[in-house]
């Protein structure tokens, strides 16, 4: 269905090819997953299916992109859409119009599809994903799930062939995730649709694919394969992969399912030990809310949330997408102003604070990382971390390169790929040395490489005595760095523990390695490990 | 008709309508009359608006209108040489500089001119509401999309620049507290500047996505049309266009012929139409449950534009109580136009009311609902 005969691309005025030699096959029916490290050309290749490259990025495509027959080089995108249905990584940005049932009809209008069929086509793909108590409503006013569901929706009413997802799961909270993926696994599964899909979340993918396109930095040539090989040979791999590994089971699991039934063995011998775990800090208390209240208008976003944070803590906040999360961090940087309670950070009111009084005492890493650039290039931006910082130059250098090596200096900071502007936004952040560190879902768009080197950093500073608060929907990360979890709905504490307490057991938010090993306290690959003495 | 299952009007009939009511406004000086509009545009939008955002645009014209109608008083009494007539006051006089030679600023002030200088705010004042009730009524939206084909790109541009602005609203909020967050001033006109490059900076991002992704939907799709339709095309369109420019300024400007006006404008309207008909086949487009155009919508095009008939008609039948002389100070009746005014309040009853999508009926409202129409049905 999908042919990729050769192809190399090479945007304008970059020295390297985003995309190599690539050759890749896809038939109908078929699951593809696109995985690999930040900048390897897993968009970019993506984008090749239907034409936006280079019709409408730029560049030099060498080689064949042939889908259902029709060659791109001969069919701009627009001549593609009743083949190839492509839903982007932010799906407002894709939205033309403002409300679901509108938005569902707008790609058959511009095809000219006739009015009864439309009409007919627009009622199945509201129950075909499950949107029908949602048809009148304002897309603005939808969840991040809802609104993933309804550019799925937009682009599937036109009836294509083949359907291409870039992260369609990464912004979301874990139910919203399965939300999407369930519908996705109908449409390969009962309609015959062809998907390639990029992702970094391979634990909650994996499972759905057929075939794994492995792409690799550095010029290597891309793996491809059924998953099990594939993974096998990934230098990261999710947490199930990981303990198959472990336990030297063959074939490697995918699911949590197949682990579960292939672990007996490993749950015996881990009967008897313990997770060695450093115990948490509990230095004194750097940052703290009392009976915080935030509204927005007539929204209540949150409503009497109190919540200490102390030195050498990691404390991870979960919920649903709009559960009041991002507000409970603009609150502890000052961005809002509570509406009640207060909030102290290193004993003083952030709303008060600004210039480097503020980032010395409290630094946030936002949801889009890209605002917090300015400059022109790499060099110029960490200079003036530097300098707003006051402290010696190269210092934002020196933590960017731990982060991400190799980072040209000349490059400008919109021209990286989500992954690398995150790590350089955290670099400049960090260079303030603030005691309280924020993040917004900071591995939104990370790929397993460096989100193993953004657990390294993270624990390193906790090690400082720094205390870090993240918001996240990453479980697998929280189990990993996470002392303490606190869970939030609908801007109320609902639970709040050490992270083994309130993770484990819980369906959404229990990672993988404690729903294969449960009911016992183990919570990542590294403990197991740790506690066998090998190697993951 | 009172039994009407709820729906949204079509916008284009709330659009004739409206402009029926202002043409009507157009045509009178008389006082009475535009009170009478102004009250009748009120009742309408009352009785028909939805809960919208746009709903609320009504009351927003009612304020711009109330300052226009004292701007123009104000200005007209203190600058325009005074009219013979009954003296209400004095105002000292300004000399001007030589250049303002012509005008002159203070002097008697009669209760005449006061009379035709309000009149005279009024009457725009009431044209403005006109246009405030039809935007309150139609949904924007769906009046861009009965657009003829050809003018679909301009239609979905206007779209899109509408639900970009909150957008930008947003982004110069985040980016402000992300500059906080960096140390640096977020207050001040510097800041203002190094603001504004990073939205535009997004807003540019954020239009080429979805460029891309209206180009990936099918956006923009051509049918082949000889290069001889084409030609004819743009010269119909020009032709049309102008002749539509001159009709409708003869008919706003009471002092030319009546006829003439109508017939340019008609010319014009068909030539722009068959313009437009034939520019429509380059676009290959269908429409998703077009608005209908049943009854309802025949007969709120036709009050207005009845209304406007008849103020035109009473025009010539009783000229002196339609636009009354400057002298008289209490405004006569004019029956005929009295009637047209009233015409154009019949949408608020024999049109079907509004849908209320937005705002759905709690599920415990449903089901009392439920129950009610259950004890009613005899077991």
């Amino acid at each position: 269905m999908i042919d990729l005969d050769r192809v190399t691309v090479t945007y304008d005025g970059a020295s390297e090819p985003s995309l190599t030699d690539l050759t890749l096959h896809v038939p109908e029916g078929e699951l593809c997953l696109v995985v690999g490290p930040t900048g390897t050309g897993k968009t970019t290749l993506l984008r090749t299916v239907n034409g936006l490259v280079p019709h409408a990025t730029g560049g030099t495509l060498r080689g064949r992109v042939t889908v259902g027959g029709r060659d791109t080089r001969t069919h701009p995108p627009r001549d593609l859409a009743d083949l190839v249905g492509v839903v982007g990584q932010d799906p407002l940005a894709g939205m033309v119009t403002d409300v679901v049932e509108e938005e569902l009809a707008y790609g058959m209008e511009s095809l000219a599809i006739a009015p009864d069929v439309m009409r007919r086509r627009v009622e199945e793909t509201l129950d075909l994903l499950g949107l029908v108590h949602l048809r009148h409503r304002p897309i603005r006013s939808l969840s991040g799930g809802e609104r993933q569901r309804v550019a799925i929706g937009a682009v599937l009413a036109v009836g294509p062939r083949v359907l291409v997802l870039d992260e369609p799961t990464s912004a979301l909270d874990p139910p919203a995730a399965e939300e999407v993926l369930a519908a996705l696994h109908r449409l390969v599964h009962d309609l015959g649709m062809t998907v390639l899909l990029a992702e970094h979340r391979l634990e909650r993918v994996v499972q759905f694919a057929d075939r794994v396109v492995l792409l690799r930095p550095g010029g290597h040539p891309p793996l491809i394969g059924d998953p099990a090989t594939v993974l096998a040979a990934a230098p990261v791999a999710p947490p199930v992969v990981e303990l198959g590994r472990i336990g030297g089971w063959s074939p490697l699991p995918l699911t949590v399912r197949q682990a579960r039934r292939q672990a007996g063995p490993l749950r015996e011998q881990l009967a008897d030990l313990r997770p060695h775990r450093d115990p948490a800090g509990a230095g004194p208390t750097l940052a703290a809310a009392r009976d915080l209240v935030v509204r927005y208008g007539p929204t209540v976003a949150l409503r009497g949330t109190s919540l200490e944070l102390r030195a050498g803590e990691t404390v991870a906040l979960m919920g649903r997408n709009g559960a009041g999360k991002s507000s409970l961090l603009s609150a502890f940087t000052g961005t809002v102003r509570p509406a009640a309670g207060q909030v102290t950070v290193g004993g003083l009111d952030p709303a008060e604070l600004s210039g480097p009084a503020l980032i010395s005492q409290v630094g946030l890493v936002p949801q889009q990382p890209a605002d917090l650039l300015y400059a022109p290039t790499i060099a110029e931006e960490c200079a003036a971390a530097d300098d707003d910082a006051g402290v010696p130059g190269g210092s934002c250098r020196r933590l960017l390169d731990r982060l991400v090596p190799g980072l040209d200096d000349d490059h400008h900071p919109r021209d990286l790929s989500e992954g690398q502007r995150l790590a350089l936004v955290l670099a400049i952040v960090l260079t303030a040395a603030p005691p309280v560190l924020l993040l917004d879902e900071p591995t939104r768009g990370l790929d397993l490489g460096a989100k193993v080197r953004l657990v390294e950093i993270l624990d390193e500073l906790t090690a400082d005595g720094r205390a870090i608060l993240l918001a996240t929907h990453d479980v697998e990360l929280v189990a990993e760095v996470a002392t303490r979890t606190i869970v939030l709905a609908d801007g109320e504490v609902v639970a709040d523990g050490p992270t083994e307490e309130v993770v484990v057991g819980s369906p959404a938010f229990a990672p993988q390695v404690s729903k294969v090993l449960g009911p016992g306290p183990w919570l990542t690959v590294s403990e197991v490990a740790d506690a066998l003495d090998v190697l993951p | 008709m009172t039994a009407a299952i709820p729906r949204q009007l079509h916008p284009g009939a709330w659009w004739l309508w409206a402009l029926g009511c202002a043409a009507a406004a157009s045509r009178t000086t008389n006082l009475l009359l535009l009170l009478l509009l102004v009250a009748v545009l009120g009742y309408v939008v009352t009785a028909r608006r939805t809960e919208a955002p746009w709903a609320r645009a009504f009351g927003v014209f009612l304020r711009i209108a109330v300052a226009v109608l004292l701007f123009r008083t104000v200005f007209q009494v203190l600058l325009a040489p005074s009219q013979p007539g009954r003296l209400l006051f004095t105002l000292p006089v300004v000399p001007l500089p030589e250049w303002a030679a012509g005008m002159t600023l203070g002097g008697p002030v009669t209760a005449e001119a006061v009379l035709a200088a309000s009149t005279d705010g009024f009457r725009l004042a009431t044209l403005l509401l006109c246009i405030g009730a039809a935007n309150a009524l139609a949904n924007p939206k769906r009046l861009l999309a009965i657009m003829p084909a050809a003018l679909h790109e301009v239609g979905v541009a206007v779209v899109v620049a509408i639900s970009f602005t909150p957008q930008l609203v947003g982004s110069v909020q985040r980016i402000r507290a992300a500059r906080r967050l960096r140390g640096r001033p977020h207050r001040g006109p510097r800041s203002i500047v190094q603001v504004a490059l990073p939205v535009l900076e997004d807003a540019l991002e954020r239009s080429l996505a979805l460029a891309a992704a209206m180009d990936s939907r099918g956006y923009g799709r051509r049918a082949a049309v000889p290069e001889r339709i084409r030609r004819t095309t743009g010269a119909l369109l020009l032709a049309g266009l102008l002749g539509a420019s001159f009709g409708v300024y003869g008919l706003l400007d009471a002092t030319s012929s009546l006829p003439v006006a109508l017939g340019t404008l008609a010319a014009g309207l068909a030539t722009c139409v068959a313009g437009m008909h034939l520019a429509g086949r380059r676009t290959i487009r269908t429409r998703y449950r077009p608005d209908p155009w049943l009854g309802a919508e025949w007969l709120t095009a036709g009050s207005g534009l009845g209304a406007a008939a008849l103020v035109i008609v009473a025009g010539v039948v009783e000229p002196t109580a339609i636009t009354p002389p400057p002298s008289s100070l209490v405004p006569p009746f004019p029956p005929i136009g009295a009637a047209g005014i009233v015409l154009a309040l019949l949408p608020a009853f024999a049109t079907p009311p509004p849908a209320l999508h937005g705002t759905r009926p709690a599920r415990d409202e449903l089901d009392a609902h439920a129950d009610h129409e259950r004890a009613e049905v005899p077991a």
